[in-house]
């Protein structure tokens, strides 16, 4: 391999400047923008001052603080929500063979393949006639209904993979099938269950549309719909700086979650196989 | 404690296949019986049946008094060891081995001093917060075995656990299995395709084959009066030698000569005159002519090409090739060929083949003529149609139940007496017999 040679390793290096570069250069113009006064904000330059003035702004918003709240509950509920039905309906499907099983796994391809755009006109509708426009279940519903096929395929992939026997040993051993599931498959597919925790978090997280449709006021609107209608510490100002700001604080619990489950995945990775 | 029951069991899956053809057999208290014979015969199937993993299509299973058809495992009071062993992965050894003991809800201490016991028992004490991943085969072998024991079982069920280990760890792991099994008398039904295994450990061996028992018996009976054809050839290692035969009067005729037949033989054998049956030869029932002695009479002395020998050091292996103008054909020897290949067995039932197993002060020399001689008395003949065995006086595939398995302790130490002249050739067997003196 080229790596091998001086001129190798100077190319690999500059390979992974560019993709560090692409990927970092709008999450650092984010920042350095949300650290600027309200009168530096345009002057197009990478660091100019240091000023904590936007975040000031931002957490003495009531609405945002508000939208924080919603995101983190809402997000937090259809995860665990999506994850428990999922990790059943996976175990069902790669561990039992019953009717209908081939049409359970294409229907929740299908469910996949709505967009959101296509159906979120007809939600309004319903979820004002039925009372659940603008609360937490409004949201939670759709984020799960939506994240569950993707949390279903991921968790059938990683149960296939541990072997029948560790189950019927738990049985021999005198657990319920109940038990056996909690305490050896569920443990042992941790990997796979964080890995689609993730996924659906940062799609409840992330989602603009739902949120932006299916709410109103601060009782249930998310921090990506707040931000559309931030209007900065006065309304002669540009908010550009506070979204910015808004924005950072947003992006920490999702770096959060990633860095705290990434280790807990690699852990599971290198636990151990079952055979020798 | 209990004994085992299988009343014609049968176990029939939804595309036709029967993979156990109505089983019977009985499994006494405390002991310890082999189901062998090659791979896709049922045997496994057998042991997960009682184990409660596999549904029984017909028949009726009792452990102890019980009927336990549609009882679930952790209500059968049974242990099993699984091939690859199925230890949990997340789980440390300590864990591992009382996770059946928390299951139940046995309080902290208790499961810390079972555990402590078992690890004492099985040498792992030092390893008991270890993960499996960290362990060796043979300690994840032991550990599984572990597993077993804590929770102090009626039943051992053991699905081939030493298949997966290296030639030498096995061996030593089997006297190991033998040893605790005798020291804590729990009954025990072990799985294997390995003929040596299943003569060196069990009380009783189960010979299966397409889902049919074909014999139950000591593993000595098995290897001198085999029922049919194929139990002769799967039972002892180097395989035991097939050659065509026809009785002629009081004689048979065989490739490599004529054979008087003693008389009580020659009774049974009687109605299949001028018939072409099948001869079996054992290894051991040829020598070299020249150190019969007294016995000479009892067999005929022949002469035979030698293509190789192979020296053991404590016997020899003379391989020599027989002509013959009629060839055997039957399905059991068929099946018993394509099983073959696991390498322990040398020319396992190969047509035409012979090998010979003689005393090393035998002077054969490999591309040389010799003068054997050949033991009537170890004559078995089979009729190649059903592969009945026609010399035996015993009756026919018929699994009878447990008799004499009263005077247990003498017993044991018979077997191992048997196991070491038998496997006399694998120098590995050694701790065998220490074994049961050790206990």
């Amino acid at each position: 391999m080229s790596e091998t040679t001086p001129r190798g390793k100077v190319m690999w290096l500059i390979g992974i400047l560019v993709v560090i570069l692409y990927a970092l250069i709008p999450v650092a113009w984010i920042t350095s923008l949300s650290f600027k006064a309200p009168d530096q904000v345009g002057d197009r330059k990478f660091f100019s001052g240091f000023s904590f003035d936007n975040y000031e702004a931002v957490f003495s918003d009531n609405t945002f603080l508000a939208a924080l709240i919603n995101s983190i509950g809402i997000a937090l509920i259809a995860t665990f929500i999506s994850i428990v039905l999922a990790a059943l309906a996976a175990y069902a499907t790669s561990r039992l063979d019953f009717k209908g099983k081939a049409v359970i796994l294409s229907g929740a391809l299908a469910v996949a393949m709505f967009p959101p755009i296509s159906i979120v006109g007809s939600l309004f509708d319903m979820w004002r006639a039925i009372g659940l426009y603008d609360t937490w279940p409004g949201l939670i519903i759709p984020y799960m209904t939506f994240t569950l096929p993707l949390a279903i395929y991921t968790l059938s992939a990683f149960f296939r993979e541990i072997p029948w026997e560790l189950e019927q040993a738990a049985q021999v051993d005198g657990a319920t099938p109940f038990q056996a599931f909690r305490k050896i498959i569920v443990p042992l597919a941790a990997p796979g269950v964080f890995t689609a925790a993730i996924l659906v978090f940062i799609f409840a997280w992330n989602d603009f549309i739902f949120a932006n449709t299916l709410t109103s006021t601060d009782a249930a609107r998310t921090v990506p719909a707040a931000l559309a209608f931030f209007t900065g510490a006065s309304q002669f100002e540009q908010p550009i700086g506070a979204v910015a700001a808004a924005a950072v604080v947003v992006t920490i619990p999702i770096i959060i979650m990633v860095f705290i489950f990434q280790r807990r995945i690699v852990a599971g990775l290198t636990a151990g196989a079952v055979k020798g | 404690m209990a004994q085992i029951t299988l009343d014609n069991i049968t176990k029939r899956y939804p595309d036709g296949f029967e993979a156990v053809k109505d089983m019977s057999l009985e499994i006494e208290d405390g002991e310890f019986v082999i189901l062998v014979g090659p791979s896709g015969c049922g045997k496994s199937t057998a042991l997960r049946m009682i184990a409660g993993l596999e549904d029984i299509t017909d028949g009726e299973l009792r452990i102890g008094d019980n009927v336990v058809n549609d009882k679930a495992p952790k209500d059968r009071d049974i242990a099993m060891v699984f091939q690859n062993y199925a230890l949990y992965p997340h789980m440390t050894v300590r864990d591992n081995m009382g996770f059946a003991l928390k299951l139940r809800g046995t309080d902290k201490g208790e499961i810390d001093e079972k555990v402590g016991e078992a690890a004492r028992i099985l040498d792992l004490e030092q390893h008991l917060d270890r993960k499996p991943a960290n362990l060796s085969g043979g300690q994840r072998q032991r550990v599984a075995m572990g597993r077993a024991i804590v929770r102090d079982p009626s039943v051992f069920l053991m699905d081939e656990p030493l298949s997966n280990l290296d030639a030498k760890l096995r061996v030593q792991m089997r006297t190991e299995v033998s040893r605790i099994q005798q020291r804590l008398g729990t009954t025990t039904v072990y799985v294997t395709h390995d003929q040596t295994e299943a003569m060196t450990l069990g009380d009783r061996v189960a010979v299966m084959r397409s889902g049919q028992l074909q014999q139950v018996g000591s593993p000595m009976d098995l290897y001198n009066e085999p029922v049919n054809l194929f139990v002769a050839g799967f039972i002892g290692s180097p395989a035991m030698n097939f050659m065509p035969a026809t009785v002629e009067g009081d004689h048979v005729k065989l490739p490599i000569g004529d054979v008087k037949l003693p008389q009580d033989v020659r009774e049974r054998v009687g109605r299949a005159e001028g018939k072409q049956l099948i001869a079996g030869v054992r290894p051991e029932a040829f020598e070299a002519a020249a150190l019969t002695g007294e016995a000479h009479d009892r067999g005929m002395a022949f002469n035979a090409h030698i293509d190789v020998v192979e020296s053991m050091g404590s016997e020899l292996y003379a391989h020599f090739s027989v002509d013959s103008d009629q060839s055997i054909e039957s399905a059991e020897l068929r099946e018993l060929a394509e099983d073959a290949g696991g390498g322990e067995v040398p020319s396992a039932g190969e047509e035409g083949r012979i090998v010979a197993r003689l005393d090393p002060a035998s002077e054969v020399t490999e591309g040389q003529d010799a003068e054997l001689w050949v033991d009537a008395t170890r004559l078995i003949l089979f009729d190649p149609e059903d592969g009945r065995n026609l010399t035996t006086s015993q009756q026919g595939p018929a699994a009878t139940g447990g008799q004499g398995t009263s005077g247990r302790e003498p017993e044991a130490a018979n077997r191992q007496d048997d196991a070491e002249t038998m496997t006399g050739t694998d120098g590995g067997d050694q701790p065998g017999a220490t074994g049961a003196t050790r206990m």
